[in-house]
């Protein structure tokens, strides 16, 4: 008798790479216009911003208001890297490598954050990221090299439906496998009780520093799709405000939560388009949502919790399989 | 020299301003451990107040900062009681992102009902002073002098009088304090709504100074201040007033050597760095983590 989770194991899988080659031949069927394909973009991009910001604010319980900081370097590294560095090589080849390297000069710049993070804790931490944020922005308004304040124009327009979607489940797949493995259990531990983590052996040090440039890495990946879906970019698009955006998503899902971070980024991304004709007041009504989820239900839609599909299989039911 | 003290005079004037911003987020951090993130907004908004005073009735320059002192006030209080007060007792991530969210709302619903920068009117007229080769004008002399009688005045309250007393107990044992028969919501309302009032005399005088009001005053203005009650030690008064007048003096100092884009940057890479050094900043005591 087949155990139900051996039917589970193949199926994931079987429907993620369905979904790949759906994403890819979606543009050409013509069934969605340019728009939806945007849309559905960024709620892949909004989705892997949320799931790393989720990791340092839901599973490791710290406050981090500096992601928009991570994406903004991801997203200007791999600018540089299309526009001004090679703009004449095959975007095929290119491409992911732009993304990876936007990807890897934000987790770069974790490692400082995390190391910082050693010592403080709780506000201090949150001040901190908040400082890396400002500094970011400020020292990108400060480079003649990239626009300075007036940013970066003819981006080319390289994120297609397919690209945001294989990253959006490979931050899902690293960052479950992270949080659901023994060591990412310790980052959870940090959250509840640093002290006490730390006497049963988490190394608290080192998961921290883990998380931190986990959570960067996709940032600056996001950043990556995200300059190169705009076609254009400047330092005041990752303001506090993109910050923000992104603490909305995390604790309108749900914080600790992988399905809480998928729902989160959709609903506040589709919310975000159906308000764009509120012009300015739509930056008061997220905002103001905000606060009533805070109020009323701080956890989230599904804070600390996730659906069945998307957790591993449980150490027990592979042993079953295997007797 | 002449021109080193020239700027010492600017210095004073941009500290003395951010002293009293700072001095709001300081006092709500002593009693709530809190940080208040929509007292910036708070202090944009009594710049707006001013302004929309002053478009109804012309009035003196006094009176026009007692009433905004008393509307940023009340704001304050509002703010604190449908806010804050029923997450009183939740996870401090949650204060923190409510307070980041209440800012959000105030300075984006006043971008929704002014977009553009306004001017603002003289309220006083404006003399200048030669003292000794030195510049200085009527406007600076009230704005420092303003400035350091609301902080001497702050000062009494903390430390001469019953309520002060009493914000000293909150912040040292929130649980106990009410066992003692000490009303703690009220005194943390009052508390906001004292910090709040310090906020929008601020934004008056800032205002006053730089004769330009806009709904981004309140991140580019009152987060400054932020960064200098966190330099000299958050939840600490006379670290606050130490922290801004330090801040005051460096962007002076940067803007007079670099171009000003870089403001932001050195100001907050100092607070980085005395962040790395000193993580309580510089008069701020170590407070022991929770076992």
């Amino acid at each position: 008798m087949k155990s139900i989770g051996e039917k589970r194991r193949h199926l994931p899988p079987a429907l993620l790479i369905v979904g790949l080659v759906a994403s890819a031949a979606l543009p050409s069927t013509g069934l969605v216009n340019d728009y939806l394909q945007f849309v559905l973009m960024s709620v892949a991009i909004n989705a892997i911003l949320c799931v790393s910001l989720n990791l340092v604010n839901g599973w490791m319980g710290e406050f981090s208001v500096g992601h928009a900081g991570f994406m903004a370097l991801g997203a200007y590294a791999s600018a540089i890297l299309t526009v001004k560095l090679f703009p004449s090589a095959p975007p095929f080849l290119l491409f992911p490598a732009a993304v990876l390297i936007g990807g890897a000069v934000a987790g770069l710049a974790g490692i400082p954050v995390g190391i910082l993070s050693f010592k403080t804790r709780g506000d201090y931490l949150a001040i901190i990221t908040l400082a890396f944020l400002m500094i970011v922005k400020s020292g990108l308004e400060n480079i003649p090299y990239t626009g300075g304040p007036r940013g970066m124009l003819g981006i080319p327009r390289l994120t297609t439906v397919a690209w945001a979607y294989f990253w959006c489940v490979a931050a899902f797949w690293v960052i479950r496998n992270l949080v659901y493995s023994k060591y990412g259990r310790g980052i959870a531990a940090i959250r509840e009780d640093e002290i006490a983590a730390e006497a049963m052996g988490v190394p608290t040090r080192s998961a921290k520093l883990v998380a931190f440039v986990t959570s960067s890495f996709f940032a600056g990946v996001a950043g990556a799709l995200f300059a190169h879906q705009l076609q254009f970019i400047n330092p005041s698009s990752f303001d506090i405000l993109k910050s923000t955006e992104i603490l909305v998503m995390v604790y309108l899902g749900g914080v600790a939560s992988l399905g809480g971070s998928l729902l989160g980024a959709g609903v506040v991304t589709i919310l975000t388009q159906c308000l764009q004709p509120l012009g300015t007041w739509r930056m008061v009504v997220l905002p103001a949502l905000l606060v009533l989820l805070m109020l009323f239900r701080p956890g989230g839609i599904m804070g600390y919790r996730d659906w069945n599909w998307l957790k591993p299989l449980l150490k027990k039911s592979r042993e079953e399989k295997a007797r | 020299m002449k021109y080193l003290a020239q700027q010492a005079i600017n210095a004073l004037q941009l500290g003395s301003i951010y002293a009293l911003i700072a001095l709001g987020y300081s006092m709500v951090y002593g009693v709530l451990t809190m940080i208040n993130f929509a007292h910036g907004d708070v202090f944009m908004l009594g710049a707006f107040f001013c302004l929309l005073l002053i478009a109804i009735v012309p009035v003196p320059f006094w009176l026009a900062l007692i009433v905004v002192m008393g509307a940023t006030a009340l704001l304050g209080t509002l703010i604190e009681r449908f806010a804050y007060r029923p997450l009183r007792n939740a996870p401090r991530v949650s204060a923190i992102i409510t307070a980041l969210g209440c800012g959000l709302v105030i300075q984006n619903t006043t971008l929704g009902i002014s977009p553009y920068a306004r001017p603002m009117p003289h309220l006083l007229d404006n003399t200048t002073f030669q003292l000794g080769g030195l510049t200085i004008t009527t406007l600076q002399m009230i704005i420092i002098g303003v400035s350091v009688a609301l902080m001497v005045a702050l000062d009494f309250l903390i430390r001469k009088t019953s309520f002060g007393m009493a914000m000293r107990a909150i912040s040292s044992d929130r649980a106990t304090v009410p066992l003692l028969g000490i009303p703690a919501n009220r005194v943390i309302a009052v508390t906001f709504a004292l910090g709040a009032a310090l906020g929008g005399a601020a934004g008056l005088l800032y205002g006053m100074a730089y004769p330009v009001v806009s709904a981004a005053m309140g991140i580019s203005v009152g987060w400054k201040a932020f960064v200098a009650a966190v330099i000299g030690g958050i939840g600490n008064m006379r670290g606050a007033v130490l922290g801004a007048f330090l801040l005051g003096g460096v962007e002076v100092m940067t803007v007079a050597v670099l171009p000003s884009t870089y403001r932001d940057l050195i100001s907050y890479s100092l607070l980085l760095l005395i962040l790395v050094f000193k993580p309580h900043g510089l008069l701020g005591k170590p407070t022991l983590q929770k076992a």
